[in-house]
């Protein structure tokens, strides 16, 4: 096959792994270290977002700069649905980066080289995960940002940490593995992997081995995605440094397992097929198990990263929920979904961090009245809340939408029904945080003292962004356009399906 | 001199062995440049005639004008030709690493060291260039003699262990003989190619079938496939740390491939009693793999751990003889060499902490990372290749190992390789934790440190740091750029598909 010339996708992955290397020679100068990171993230964004036109009008970008298996490629593919998620990550590392700085310096916290070096590994690897053009190269990038990410889940190096890193590992290990079974029977029936809108596994198998291969599949990618019961590391993982929570449990690492998922299901299995083999239906019961336990477990947790990390369990299987949904405006629904939950959650553990380095407080019965003190952070806060419950002119609500209207697409208004009953299940564990810190006094917050500026100023930007895009969802970076683009070209068909939408 | 290359890649090391005593009696610096200046030299012309077999096809020698079958043929194709570097390499990498640990010895003690060594390094490369079977039974026997000897100079433990060996490998060696003594005895030829063709109408007589099994019960022996690798965690673990790097990389690689060349060259993957041998070497190596594993993990002594790791390794070169299709032999083709450069890298390592704390213990590891970023750092490379992660090298043989089990429906192989991924990442994520994350107790020094007065230098001796990173970094790229050798080195070579 004849590729073109254009090394902007290679260059999107590399930028910020020759980061990771300069940071790691630079760990004796602070200021030095932090630059290069910023650079790459910067550089980043410019390297991808100069691709967005072009995927805009409908083209792909294609490289495959070496062979990297007998007969398979290292083969990066830049479509609509690619660019979501490699445009999405690229520009919160950028407000992460700032926020992380701050952050660490604020908490003094130790091996900052290391954490800053590993994050900049992590994001590489998301790049090649979203950029990936065949399921082998797709997994390269899987298993590198499960290593990358081992550093900062055990980076306080305690004995809690040390645990929550085997429990890591030992789920998304074992889920790898058996994925990779997965990717290698499908290069032997299928005689190749490279993604293809609508799926290419179509007449290449028994539906017995069909299924097989989507369970495992689904096992791989699931884990990351954090679909019960496969979520046991998430809660776990808690104990990493809140970015590390804020970018990639709620944006890169979590949304690599639902953006695979998506992948899975419209690129090579298509939504056809994965419906006829019966994995349709039942992942998508399991997506909506996921979405009601997990409410109902957050709801008792008083720490609040642990609330936050339920809740993300939860509102991650809206992605796979729409995956599962197997119509074109439940793909867009869930598709759209990793671009709402992302400035929602991100806002969230933002605030979850600002407040734990401001005033060392992690548990929500310690925060009553903490909204005289740091009112600024609590109203991004109640922001991300209320657009997690799906109210209207916040980004959330969009994707709920086209979520539930994919649900009746399929006929099934039982999955409104969930999707209803989550909503309102998080306005009883997320909004009364709001609540408490406005409406109640305690001597404990008697005045003003906010977050270092560092910190405010992201979370206050992702907070407006996600109220921008909840008005105008096409804003900025063309996220809903992008969405609709792909789904229309896993269903091959005309606007006609669509109907509806946002 | 180019159209000798082969015969001087075997034989400068043979030489400068017989002269390594006596330059060490003339002076100690003197043996340390002649044996490192003969294994550089081998290495230069294995790659030359490499190059040459890569360029021209096979290269067939004839020593002294008696054409074979009279005479002995040396056959350096792409694969032997690659087998060849791959210990020229090794042996030069570890060869400037011993260095540091020479340095206090014994005029006579360097000498015979430095003797051993190239006679081991000259006994491989003769074993994997020679086209005569009873000429490979001759370099079998120098490389083993000698490698006993080196084994054996570790110290006083290492005595018995070396002595254990001894007696199996002369074992392996005399069942090897044994079997072959019977193909000669129906063949009346020690030639390989000669014996391939005369063997294909005789293939179910008794005489064949006694020889094959005795020959894959010598090899097996050498190579320590399970069950029969009771002399090797002992031998791995006292040997002398300036050695083992090599021995454990290379030195039960070469009977591997021998008997990749035994089954799937000579003789024919399907013919005779050769799959009945196969099935059974399947299943063997599954269960080593899997108990190989499991010993791995009740160790405590990092050597040791990575000796029944070893084990484990062995078992997916043979799983892969067993798989039998292409994509089966590439990964076990592959795993010889990719293994070869992570165990060597390993043991490089583990001597690298000893020179260091005098410590070999993976409890006593803690903290390491700070102290020594460069040798862990090339150790967490090596132990994800071990796991087989992408993009080392280690996941790359997992690839085709279950891209050919899956081909041949083999399922429980593919379970086997998985499973023994799995217990891998239990092991060396073990080590892991202890030297990246673990505090010693109480904040306090626990180990003592060889360089703990000395601030600002380099975390070991350059010639010891600079062959661990060098293998570290060769891991990663020999993942990256796989395709390279198995299209450029393996492909032609390999037999079509075997079965």
């Amino acid at each position: 096959m004849e590729y073109g010339m254009d090394y902007r996708p290679l260059w999107a992955v590399l930028v910020s792994l020759i980061a990771a290397g300069l940071i790691m020679l630079s760990g004796r100068r602070p200021n030095l270290r932090e630059f290069w990171t910023i650079i790459a993230a910067v550089a980043k964004i410019v390297i991808v977002f100069s691709m967005l036109p072009v995927v805009l009008v409908g083209q792909v970008i294609e490289l495959a700069p070496l062979e990297i298996a007998k007969g398979v490629s290292l083969y990066l593919r830049v479509d609509a649905m690619g660019m979501i998620f490699a445009a999405l990550a690229s520009f919160l590392w950028l407000v992460t980066s700032f926020y992380s700085i701050g952050y660490m310096r604020a908490d003094k916290a130790k091996h900052q080289t290391g954490y800053f070096a590993s994050f900049a590994i992590c994001l590489s690897a998301t790049m090649g995960i979203a950029f990936a053009g065949n399921l082998l190269t797709f997994f390269i990038f899987y298993e590198i940002l499960t290593i990358a990410t081992y550093p900062l889940v055990v980076h306080k190096r305690d004995r809690e940490a040390i645990k929550g890193g085997r429990k890591y590992l030992a789920y998304t290990l074992i889920a790898g593995q058996l994925m990779l079974i997965a990717i290698i029977w499908i290069q032997v029936i299928a005689g190749g992997s490279d993604f293809q809108a609508g799926g290419f596994l179509a007449g290449t198998a028994s539906d017995g081995a069909l299924r097989v291969i989507a369970v495992l599949m689904l096992i791989g990618t699931g884990v990351k995605a954090g679909i019960m019961p496969l979520h046991g590391w998430l809660p776990s993982a808690m104990v990493a440094p809140t970015p590390v929570s804020a970018l990639l449990h709620a944006v890169a690492v979590v949304k690599a397992g639902a953006f695979g998922v998506l992948r899975v299901v419209g690129f090579v299995f298509g939504p056809q097929l994965f419906d006829e083999i019966g994995a349709a239906t039942a992942l998508a019961w399991i997506a909506a198990f996921t979405i009601i336990v997990s409410s109902l477990i957050a709801m008792r947790q008083d720490n609040l990263k642990r609330r936050l990390a339920f809740s993300t369990i939860g509102q991650l299987s809206y992605v796979v929920l729409g995956a599962a949904l197997v119509t074109p405006l439940g793909l867009l629904g869930g598709m759209y979904h990793i671009v709402a939950h992302a400035f929602m959650k991100i806002t969230l553990f933002f605030c979850a961090g600002a407040i734990h380095v401001t005033t060392h407080k992690d548990n929500i019965s310690e925060m009553k009245g903490i909204g005289k003190r740091m009112p600024f952070t609590m109203a991004a806060f109640t922001i991300g809340s209320l657009g997690i419950a799906g109210l209207p002119l916040i980004v959330g609500f969009i994707s709920k939408w086209n979520l539930a209207l994919g649900a009746l697409q399929r006929g099934q208004g039982i999955f409104v029904a969930v999707l209803i009953g989550s909503a309102l299940l998080a306005t009883t564990y997320l909004i009364p945080v709001g609540q408490m810190a406005f409406f109640t006094t305690s001597k404990k917050f008697p005045k003003i003292g906010e977050a270092r500026l560092d910190m405010l100023i992201p979370l206050c930007l992702t907070a407006s962004i996600a109220i921008v895009l909840g008005i105008f969802p096409d804003a900025g970076a063309h996220f809903y356009q992008l969405a609709v683009n792909s789904a229309q070209e896993i269903f091959n068909n005309s606007s006609l399906t669509m109907g509806g939408g946002w | 001199m180019s159209q000798h290359y082969p015969v001087l890649t075997v034989i400068i090391p043979l030489i400068a062995a017989l002269v390594a005593p006596l330059a060490a009696y003339l002076s100690k610096g003197l043996v340390r440049v002649v044996s490192i200046t003969a294994v550089f030299a081998a290495l230069l012309t294995s790659m030359a005639a490499l190059v040459r077999a890569l360029t021209d096809g096979t290269w067939h020698y004839v020593f002294a004008g008696w054409a074979p079958p009279w005479g002995i043929e040396y056959v350096i194709d792409p694969l032997s030709g690659g087998i060849t570097v791959l210990i020229t390499f090794i042996g030069f990498m570890v060869a400037i690493y011993g260095l540091p640990f020479l340095k206090e010895e014994t005029w006579l003690k360097q000498g015979l060291h430095y003797a051993l060594y190239l006679l081991i390094i000259s006994g491989l490369l003769g074993m994997v260039s020679t086209g005569d079977l009873f000429n490979l039974y001759v370099f079998l026997e120098i490389s083993s003699l000698a490698t006993y000897g080196l084994i054996a100079s570790g110290g006083y433990r290492s005595t018995v262990a070396a002595f254990r060996y001894l007696i199996i490998g002369t074992a392996g060696a005399s069942f090897y003989l044994l079997g072959i003594g019977y193909l000669y005895g129906v063949t009346g030829t020690l030639n390989m190619a000669d014996m391939a063709e005369r063997l294909q109408p005789i293939m179910d007589s008794p005489a064949v079938i006694i020889g094959l099994v005795l020959i894959f019960i010598g090899l097996g022996l050498k190579m320590a496939l399970f069950p029969m690798h009771g002399w090797l965690p002992d031998a791995y673990t006292f040997a002398p740390p300036a050695v083992i790097p090599f021995v454990a990389g290379v030195a039960t690689k070469v009977p591997a491939y021998v008997l990749l060349r035994m089954f799937f060259y000579i003789v024919g993957a399907g013919s005779g009693p050769v799959p009945a041998i196969l099935t059974v070497i399947g299943w063997v190596a599954a269960l080593g793999i899997i108990l190989g594993s499991v010993m791995a993990i009740a160790q405590s002594d990092f050597r040791r751990m990575l000796a029944y790791s070893s084990v484990a390794q062995v078992g997916y070169i043979a799983l892969g003889f067993a798989i039998g299709n292409t994509y089966g032999l590439i990964g076990a083709v592959l795993h010889i060499f990719n293994h070869a450069i992570m165990k060597s890298c390993l043991f490089l390592v583990a001597g690298g902490v000893k020179w260091r704390t005098g410590q070999h213990s993976i409890s006593r590891y803690l903290e390491l990372s700070g102290r020594m970023p460069l040798t862990m750092g090339a150790f967490a490379i090596a132990a994800m290749s071990m796991v087989g992660l992408p993009p080392t090298a280690g996941f790359f043989s997992k690839w085709y190992l279950v891209l050919g089990a899956i081909n041949a429906g083999k399922w429980p192989f593919v379970v086997v390789i998985i499973l023994s991924s799995l217990l891998n990442a239990v092991y060396f994520f073990r080590v892991i934790e202890n030297s990246f994350l673990k505090k010693s107790a109480g904040g306090k020094q626990v180990l003592k440190d060889r360089l703990k007065t000395k601030k600002g230098l380099w975390e070991l001796p350059v010639a010891m740091l600079i062959p661990i990173v060098v293998l570290g970094v060769g891991i990663l790229l020999l993942g990256i750029f796989n395709e390279q050798i198995v299209s450029q080195v393996l492909q032609y070579t390999l037999p079509g598909g075997g079965q």
